[in-house]
């Protein structure tokens, strides 16, 4: 995924808190990814309509942490999301 | 003592009434009447106690699920409950009111079984005729109200060489997921097994042809695919483990470690009218009996895939060898392996086998004692 991209959640894809695990998941067709902290941090931002960068931007000031190091960690985790069909690229 | 996770998953079998009547059903042969299938009250209180438990995915299930009256009160109050709630149906029984009114529920996926990728072949093996046409408006309503939508085609014998056209069939209806499940024997199946059995060769194209696709369609169509069971050489992990992550309903409130459990007859099975689903799932015998690994035989108890499998599926240790606690001889491991690929050979050149199809028995289904 590119900075310049806007990502957004497909219907039928959306967070949910487990208060069971008390941990959030994301909830998807037949499947619920467990998310850790960072993940979680990406997908509360993601609105059909920022951008990749603006989001990480975002959460480097609320987090006071690199724009760069949150876009890479969380490269791959969007990437395989994606390849699930559990995120879109809208733009 | 083995630790016990709460489950994931819960299929809530509705009602075993359908319009179809499918050679290979997982309903067990004596199937459930309408007058036993628990109200509407007793599962919308399952699905709060279900939630409650850590159940996050509920498959609504059947039979055909629309051929419940109160299927749309069961998706609200499933909702309501915290589920994520997919509807598992062939399309008989939904009409557009009826989709835009479970879309109003808050639905929240659709998953379309096909039987075949043209009139003839479908409504053969479903055994209703104008099905296929049927399947394909409701398709096209799915799409137009926009339901997130997976099509489940069940392949085996007589349709396999339709597997590239169902491909193409679930992209032009936009699904973004395809289950490719060749036949698994249990229920219905087990009766069918000459008649469905696939070869060793389409089995094998079969799963060329999908890794082929997967890589084809990455990021557009994600395809899960169930290969052909006696075929192959290792044994599939079955539900995930016996009572480690899913749960079953059946129409009159039982509940199993999966659909096939009643298969096992010394199993004694709770109902949800009786205890509290909680209670059932950690501590009842059914679900106890093949957790983890201490139930165990050799070759499965020193294996080293013992935990990776689980010997795999109890059900088919009992169909093929009336031990449920034997090693699946789908395993190479299995004394019975060699048996069991012989057989699969001869039942698929019986070419001239006939359908059997699901029905209801004509006796009333006989009393229980659990």
């Amino acid at each position: 995924m590119r900075a310049g991209d806007v990502p957004a959640l497909p219907r039928g894809v959306r967070l949910h808190y487990d208060r069971v695990r008390e941990a959030w998941v994301l909830l998807a067709p037949e499947r619920a990814v467990t998310l850790d902290a960072i993940g979680h941090a990406i997908l509360s931002e993601i609105d059909g309509q920022r951008s990749l960068a603006e989001i990480t931007q975002t959460l480097a000031e609320k987090y006071d942490a690199p724009s760069q190091q949150i876009a890479e960690d969380s490269a791959g985790f969007l990437s395989a999301l994606r390849d699930r069909r559990f995120l879109d690229v809208v733009r | 003592m083995t630790k016990v996770n709460p489950p994931i998953a819960m299929l809530a079998e509705l009602t075993h009434r359908c319009p179809l009547s499918c050679p290979y059903c997982s309903n067990p042969l004596e199937l459930a009447r309408q007058e036993t299938e628990i109200d509407t009250e007793i599962w919308c209180d399952v699905f709060r106690q279900a939630a409650d438990l850590g159940v996050l995915q509920l498959h609504l299930s059947g039979g055909e699920p629309a051929s419940r009256r109160d299927l749309i009160p069961l998706v609200e109050a499933a909702r309501e409950a915290g589920l994520y709630t997919n509807l598992i149906t062939s399309g008989i029984g939904l009409t557009e009111k009826r989709l835009h009114a479970l879309d109003k529920a808050g639905l929240d996926h659709v998953q379309l079984s096909l039987q075949g990728t043209d009139p003839a072949m479908a409504d053969e093996i479903g055994g209703y005729r104008g099905g296929f046409a049927r399947k394909m408006q409701v398709a096209d309503w799915i799409g137009a109200i926009g339901f997130p939508l997976t099509l489940n085609v069940v392949l085996h014998r007589r349709n396999l060489h339709q597997l590239p056209r169902a491909i193409e069939i679930a992209q032009e209806m936009g699904a973004r997921r395809i289950e490719i499940a060749t036949v698994q024997f249990h229920g219905w199946a087990i009766e069918n097994r000459a008649a469905l059995m696939p070869t060793r060769e389409q089995a094998r194209e079969a799963s060329r042809l999908v890794a082929e696709a997967r890589a084809r369609l990455k990021g557009e169509l994600v395809i899960d695919y169930v290969p052909a069971d006696y075929h192959e050489d290792l044994p599939k992990r079955c539900m995930g483990g016996w009572g480690s992550s899913g749960l079953n309903v059946t129409p009159d409130g039982r509940v199993l470690p999966c659909h096939a459990a009643e298969t096992i007859p010394h199993l004694q099975f709770d109902n949800v009218a009786d205890r509290p689903l909680a209670e059932i799932w950690y501590e009842g015998a059914a679900f106890n009996a093949y957790r983890g690994t201490d139930w165990m035989q050799e070759p499965c108890r020193s294996c080293d895939r013992r935990e990776i499998d689980f010997g795999g599926c109890r059900c088919q240790a009992m169909a093929l060898l009336g031990d449920p606690a034997a090693t699946d001889p789908v395993c190479v491991k299995s004394p019975h392996h060699g048996m069991l690929q012989e057989a699969a050979g001869a039942y698929a050149t019986q070419d001239d086998a006939p359908l059997v199809y699901r029905e209801f028995s004509e006796t009333p289904r006989k009393a229980r004692t659990s």
